[in-house]
């Protein structure tokens, strides 16, 4: 038993390895905190540590699986995005106005992974509200990608992203609302899966724009993203969005055979805004699919263009109002000596939040005020149902729509920083997914340049399967999925 | 110069579901601060709201109840405004698509005409919390037991021109509400608040004055005076060449006077868009079916039955319908045998008098319905003139037993025996000679009067237990005899 075939280990083969008494949660814990504690000075990707819960919760978990209970996720140490609400255990959602914020509740898809008997290390940083595409926004600073600790991991859960690249932990949560998850796998070389709109409970997430919020699994593999989200999904009364509809066991749906499925590969995706390098690697992705069995089918989105007008406008405004909660009222940051009401409110806000999500704040103020609403929020509805409807009509005639999941690789800190616009292009390619509801995936393509490169998969309504199934396929025929970071020894 | 009142009415309507509106707080009134407010309704990060199905309901049969159109598809959306008694930064209510959409609600008015006052619009929305100003010395203290209370608000369209059909609207409303079982009403705890939009016009003319907005007023005495005040006040502008401000004012009940709330005017802009935590809510004909059948009788109809089954005449019906309970009380009475109109006379006279005077409810009358049909019968029967079924009813409030027991207890019986009518007579007619001499010398009209002292004299000794009418009939009989 190698360290890396713990840390980097799958799924399947950690089960295999706590099932068969060959090494027990706790030992499996202790080494995922000791490595934590080894490479986190260097990558800030964890926020906070819980390691004495950790290892409660696995001996725990070695209980049940010494009684032949538990289930394939027993004992899996994982990590969090600190968007969930954890009872009892700090939640800061990459935000001063959080830093000290403590739930009494867990998160739906927390206690989910919870009754699984997932250990939890800890909390991943993130961008402040998941406002952001380079975690450059957080409070608590920016997360380095492993493969090269002067570029960004991708955001918003670019801590989650970061954490599993290095080995940090065998699973993490992410939550996607325009690209969060999809965008941060590419450009860590992991595999990310935003479901279908609905598929997962959003209770005790802390909401940024609800109507696109969907929090998935980010893994090294498909068959490891396929368990979690078995675990993650399903109908939460507490959620009025969620879908009431049968959850697949979406790991044995993993068949492998991609024969005769057509792949739409839309026009607008592979356009100008597209590194050519990355357009390779995305092609030679596809082709793999070819190779087993896939048709490739040019399409089109033709409003694909709209998709970032659109939903700067919409996001933003429902954040303007999930944020209003924010008030130095009840909990979470309160500016010193308030001298009345209007001075609690501007104060607290203004010290408590970020550049970038003040920036939201006020955009999303603007795009509902009188005089603006039919101009802006309900022509960019509108909108939204025209991009819907382009791919409803694209899925008529392809059973997957694939293109790259970012335009190029991880960019350099700073790079994009002062200009929102630019960085906002980084979501070019997975934006529509979320106006739609659809469900999207990120999974390697190989390398540009020693950097990761994603290629995204998008599936109908409710039909995750059919995506991870691809990805699992292209994961069986090569092995990018596998790459790793070079951890430079001066690190630890 | 004369004007004319132009109003209309936002009544704010607490629903009386168990739980909040979005939350499974309890929405009873009057615990302790805070104790009723969950993680949903302090509106911590990653809480949703999950609509309660019952509000919609209460909505539906509001609706159904003025004979309103039920919105098929009603939306939720977020009003955003800051104020710390609204924990999430905007309250959920629905702006774009109500729940109940247009009616019209027939009022009772004191003549027995039905006032048509249009409903614009009800819809559903989450109550806030309050501040509190008398706990701390120097700061003041947030209570949000009330912040998510389902409230049901009530638009009318400006179809008020006085106070009185102000408050006859209102107290039919509260009338609507206590008989659908959806709100107690209370306007005293909040439960139905009123909001007045007052303007001024000349008389004749069409176009409508600026108007004000009086907020919150919590009693029907209340809405009176502040009309009154508020008219009173742009009148006296409008009769010195000033113009109307818009603008929100407080009526002030110890000063008896409306001021203004906000000095400038701001424009609120609430930026309303849907609400994306809740899906919309889909009401289809069975729903709608369901509902109604299940509706009770309605004061309407309520009304027009007591009239027609028990004869009552529109004003006693008036009177007897807005309070369930009185209603259900009066049709114990008669199930009991109690006769309609003298029944409805003693409830809305004696029996509502005693209980003002006690301050109680008529559902904790001391004298039950079954006791009260006792009472009626005996005066029907002719056992109890009206008098002596006053010293009855006493008895009754007094606990003393049933009609027949204090009848024998305080022997009240009326005497109608002829024989023994005939001896009280003669006994007053011998023992007072003058007055006979008077009554036989004066004229037709003086006789009237003065045969008023033998009916005094013969009560006095039978204490009051002579037939009046009998004993009237054989007293002038006699007198003139004497002749």
């Amino acid at each position: 038993m190698t360290d890396s075939a713990v840390l980097h280990g799958s799924v399947s083969e950690l089960h295999e390895m706590l099932t068969q008494g060959q090494i027990s949660s706790e030992e499996l814990t202790r080494a995922f905190l000791e490595r934590i504690d080894q490479l986190n000075g260097k990558l800030n990707a964890v926020v906070t540590v819980c390691a004495e819960q950790a290892l409660n919760d696995a001996r725990r978990a070695d209980e049940r699986l010494s009684r032949g209970e538990g289930n394939v996720l027993t004992g899996i140490p994982l990590l969090h995005k600190d968007i969930f609400c954890t009872q009892g255990i700090r939640t800061t959602c990459g935000s001063r106005m959080l830093e000290e914020f403590i739930p009494a509740y867990d998160a739906t898809v927390v206690a989910k992974l919870k009754d699984a008997g997932v250990v939890m290390l800890g909390k991943c940083n993130m961008d402040e509200f998941a406002m952001g595409s380079s975690n450059e926004t957080s409070f608590f600073g920016t997360v380095k990608n492993p493969w090269d600790t002067q570029c960004v991991p991708g955001g918003s859960s670019g801590g989650s992203a970061a954490a599993l690249a290095a080995g940090m932990a065998t699973l993490v949560t992410g939550t996607d609302t325009g690209g969060s998850i999809r965008q941060p796998a590419s450009l860590c070389g992991i595999t990310g899966l935003k479901p279908t709109y609905g598929r997962v409970s959003r209770l005790g997430i802390i909401a940024f724009a609800s109507s696109l919020d969907q929090a998935g699994p980010m893994a090294r593999s498909a068959a490891d993203c396929a368990h979690m989200l078995t675990a993650m999904s399903g109908l939460d009364v507490g959620d009025s969005t969620s879908a009431d509809l049968a959850v697949p066991d979406f790991f044995s749906e993993l068949s492998g055979n991609v024969a005769g499925l057509r792949i739409g590969m839309p026009r607008e995706y592979f356009n100008d805004d597209l590194d050519p390098a990355v357009r390779t690697r995305v092609m030679s992705a596809l082709s793999e699919l070819e190779k087993a069995g896939a048709q490739l089918i040019d399409i089109d989105l033709p409003h694909s263009h709209y998709a970032i007008a659109t939903y700067y406008v919409l996001a933003p405004a429902e954040a303007s109002a999930n944020l209003a909660r924010y008030d130095g009222v009840r909990f979470g940051y309160r500016c010193a000596n308030p001298a009345d009401l209007e001075d609690l409110y501007l104060r607290s806000r203004s010290e408590g939040f970020g550049e970038e999500v003040q920036r939201r704040i006020l955009v999303g103020t603007y795009a509902l005020s009188a005089g603006f609403y039919d101009a802006y929020f309900n022509k960019a509805q509108q909108v939204r149902r025209v991009i819907s409807d382009d791919f409803r009509k694209a899925f008529q005639s392809v059973d997957v729509i694939a293109g790259p999941s970012a335009p190029g690789v991880a960019f350099p800190f700073g790079a994009k920083q002062q200009d929102p616009v630019a960085m906002y292009m980084e979501d070019i390619y997975t934006l529509a997914v979320n106006l739609a509801g659809l469900p999207g995936l990120s999974t390697p393509a190989g390398l540009v340049n020693g950097m990761p490169v994603g290629l995204q998969l998008i599936g109908k309504p409710f039909d995750e399967s059919t995506i991870l199934n691809a990805a699992h396929r292209l994961q069986l025929d090569t092995d990018w999925h596998l790459a790793r970071p070079a951890i430079e020894e001066s690190w630890t | 110069m004369t004007w004319e009142t132009i109003m209309g009415l936002e009544v704010h309507l607490q629903l009386a579901t168990q739980s909040k509106i979005f939350s499974g707080s309890s929405t009873q009134f009057g615990a302790a601060p805070n104790v009723q407010a969950d993680a949903v309704d302090l509106g911590m990060p990653g809480m949703l709201p999950v609509l309660n199905e019952e509000a919609v309901r209460f909505a539906v049969k509001f609706g159904l109840g003025i004979g309103a159109r039920i919105g098929q598809r009603s939306i939720f959306d977020r009003k955003n405004y800051f104020y710390p008694d609204l924990p999430k930064g905007y309250q959920i209510s629905q702006f774009f698509s109500p729940i109940v959409c247009e009616g019209v609600f027939e009022v009772p008015m004191e003549d027995g005409a039905l006032l048509p006052i249009r409903i614009t619009r009800a819809h559903l929305e989450e109550d806030a919390g309050k501040s509190v100003h008398d706990i701390f010395s120097q700061e003041s203290g947030i209570d949000l037991n009330r912040a998510g209370t389902p409230l049901l608000e009530i638009v009318t369209e400006p179809d008020f021109r006085s106070a009185e059909q102000a408050v006859a609207y209102l107290k039919a409303l509260h009338s609507l509400v206590t008989y659908l079982g959806i709100s107690d009403g209370n306007m005293a705890e909040g439960s139905m608040r009123c909001d007045i939009n007052i303007s001024l016009r000349r008389a004749g003319s069409d176009a409508l004055g600026t108007r004000t907005e009086i907020k919150n007023v919590n009693s029907f005495r209340f809405v009176e005076r502040a009309i009154h005040s508020e008219v009173e006040r742009q009148a006296d502008i409008l009769n010195s060449g000033g113009t109307i401000t818009q603008e929100t004012r407080l009526y002030d009940a110890e000063r008896d006077e409306t001021r203004s709330m906000r000095s400038k005017e701001v424009a609120n802009d609430y930026r309303y868009f849907p609400e994306p935590d809740l899906l919309p809510i889909e009401i289809d004909e069975a729903y709608i079916d369901a509902v109604r059948a299940s509706l009770p009788e309605l004061p309407a109809a309520k009304r027009a039955r007591f009239v027609n089954e028990y004869e009552l005449s529109d004003y006693d019906a008036a009177l007897l319908v807005p309070d369930h309970a009185t209603a259900a009380f009066f049709e114990e009475v008669v199930r009991l045998g109690g006769a309609a109109k003298p029944a409805a006379n003693w409830i809305l006279g004696d029996l509502s008098g005693a209980l003002n005077r006690a301050d109680l409810t008529i559902e904790a009358s001391p004298v039950s319905a079954e006791a009260l049909a006792g009472l009626v019968a005996r005066i029907e029967d002719g056992t109890l003139s009206s008098k002596l079924a006053k010293q009855v009813f006493d008895g009754l409030w007094q606990a003393e037993g049933t009609t027949d027991e204090i009848i024998a207890q305080r022997g009240l019986k009326q005497v109608s025996d002829a024989g023994e009518l005939e001896q009280m007579v003669d006994d007053v007619i011998t023992a007072n000679p003058d007055q006979v001499t008077q009554y036989l010398a004066a004229d037709e009209t003086k006789r009237k009067k003065l045969s008023g002292f033998f009916v005094g004299q013969i009560m006095k000794a039978s204490q009051g237990q002579a037939n009046p009418k009998l004993l009237n009939e054989l007293l002038i009989k006699k007198l003139n005899d004497q002749s």
